[in-house]
């Protein structure tokens, strides 16, 4: 059985249309890569998933359980929260908290953890990515891979059972996003079970278990990766792939993933 | 200057230093920290769209904005005894000053609520943290942190306003002077007197200003 399951999920913006009815199931381990256009709904479908947005129409069936995606109770939305981490594009650290605090505050907070303990996993968190030196510096004081970094640490913390990136590396300079993909990469290997809206092209290719493509706001392809890159089914797709990969020939994106 | 007007303004200096200590200080400080309540309580309500909450505090503000801080003296202390309601001088001071000041201070810390970046809360909410929380913790102490040299100014406005609470017959500064000048029939000198207390008051609060605006420049950037 499915892990997380997502059952015709609908959203309109101000009567605009941005999600008609996506379906998904997601096994534990899949890694799953969302890609398409912007404006095609990936944001949106993630966005849903974790209450983010509300749905008009839908259901999610997590781990058996099946809750309604628009009149979802408060306890419901909670549950589901307490299952699923989110990886912002744009990070969302908390800006008066050091990296540390950043990664404990819902342990402390939300979860009632006692601080030592939280701390202590805190620091394990961080050295996970990397950022165990700079567990004492502020958001401002990091560059946008280390902030995606602890942003990612203070997900794993939470011992979600499926992580959403919302376009991890979008809001990053070329150069930076090779050390956020570098742990998204060790996370995969280690079974975490992740949902990945990316244009990171070599990422879906080398790292996701399945490729899922988007368009207007339907799911048009839904494939293995190395079947979606070498024979897409959709012309739709074809024609995504020789935008973005014609785009993506500059050595400088090679070497960084 | 002669030697008798020396006498008096050495002589009115501790009369009326004394009652900025005792009164002008006391009630803009007991003032301005109700005033931050309401205007704490009064952002949150209007940044969190709280339904009916929400048009009262507009409601509120629009008021209390919309009319002058001496009327609003007058309205509470010489007018409420009509419903029978009497204030002695200074609640009533308190009671108007922090009600007046608190409509100012919401503004300027809903602004600064406006201009945290969105997100935290959304991120607060993925850690399972309710709003409430969110708000204490992580949203309020950085809008409190812009607003602070707003709130600085509005605090140093009120250590001026209170010289009108000498109106409604609080001891003050400006009524004990008022009460030394008639006396001696010496207006100038001793208005510029106590006009240059209050302005030793403004200095003192503007160094703590600057004092604090380093001490909490924005997080991480020492």
């Amino acid at each position: 059985m499915a892990m997380l399951e997502i059952k015709n999920i609908h959203k309109a913006f101000d009567g605009l249309s941005v999600l008609k009815g996506v379906s998904l199931s997601v096994e534990k381990g899949d890694v799953v890569a969302i890609l398409g256009k912007s404006g095609s709904g990936k944001t949106t479908l993630l966005r849903c998933i974790n209450f983010l947005e509300t749905a008009d129409d839908g259901e999610l069936v997590f781990d058996g359980e099946i809750v309604h995606l628009h009149n979802a109770s408060k306890k419901d939305i909670a549950r589901i929260r307490k299952k699923t981490a989110f990886v912002f594009q744009n990070y969302n650290l908390f800006r008066n908290k050091t990296a540390l605090q950043n990664v404990t505050e819902g342990l402390i907070v939300a979860r009632k953890m006692p601080r030592a303990e939280a701390e202590a996993l805190g620091m394990k968190m961080l050295e996970k990515v990397g950022m165990a030196d700079k567990a004492a510096s502020y958001p401002s004081q990091l560059s946008g891979g280390q902030q995606q970094r602890v942003a990612i640490a203070r997900g794993l913390a939470t011992d979600p059972e499926i992580i959403l990136f919302d376009e991890p590396t979008s809001a990053l300079d070329p150069e930076l996003t090779g050390e956020v993909l570098s742990v998204m990469r060790q996370l995969a290997r280690e079974g975490m079970t992740m949902l990945v809206v990316t244009h990171e092209m070599n990422f879906a290719k080398n790292v996701s278990s399945k490729v899922v493509f988007m368009e207007d706001g339907v799911i048009l392809e839904e494939s293995k990766p190395e079947d979606f890159f070498r024979q897409p089914k959709q012309e739709r797709s074809r024609a995504f792939l020789r935008t973005i990969l014609g785009e993506e020939a500059s050595p400088k994106q090679e070497e960084t993933v | 200057m002669n030697e008798r007007l020396i006498r008096i303004l050495l002589e009115s200096f501790p009369k009326i230093l004394l009652p900025g200590l005792t009164m002008t200080i006391p009630l803009t400080v007991i003032s301005f920290s109700l005033a931050l309540v309401i205007a704490v309580v009064t952002a949150i309500v209007q940044f969190a769209n709280v339904k009916v909450l929400k048009q009262i505090a507009r409601f509120y503000i629009w008021v209390v904005r919309g009319t002058p801080l001496l009327v609003q003296l007058y309205v509470i202390f010489y007018g409420l005894p009509n419903l029978g309601i009497m204030l002695a001088p200074f609640p009533s001071a308190v009671l108007v000053f922090s009600i007046n000041e608190g409509a100012y201070c919401a503004e300027t810390i809903r602004a600064a609520l406006e201009s945290v970046p969105r997100g935290q809360l959304e991120a607060g909410y993925c850690v399972g943290m309710s709003y409430m929380q969110i708000m204490r913790r992580i949203l309020l102490p950085q809008a409190m942190r812009t607003a602070f040299p707003s709130l600085s100014n509005n605090l140093i406005s009120m250590v001026k306003d209170t010289s009108l609470a000498a109106n409604i017959t609080v001891m003050e500064m400006f009524m004990v002077t008022q009460r030394i000048a008639s006396r001696y029939y010496e207006h100038l000198a001793l208005y510029i007197e106590v006009a240059l207390i209050y302005l030793l008051f403004c200095t003192v609060l503007t160094r703590l200003q600057s004092w604090g605006e380093k001490k909490l420049s924005s997080y991480g950037a020492v």
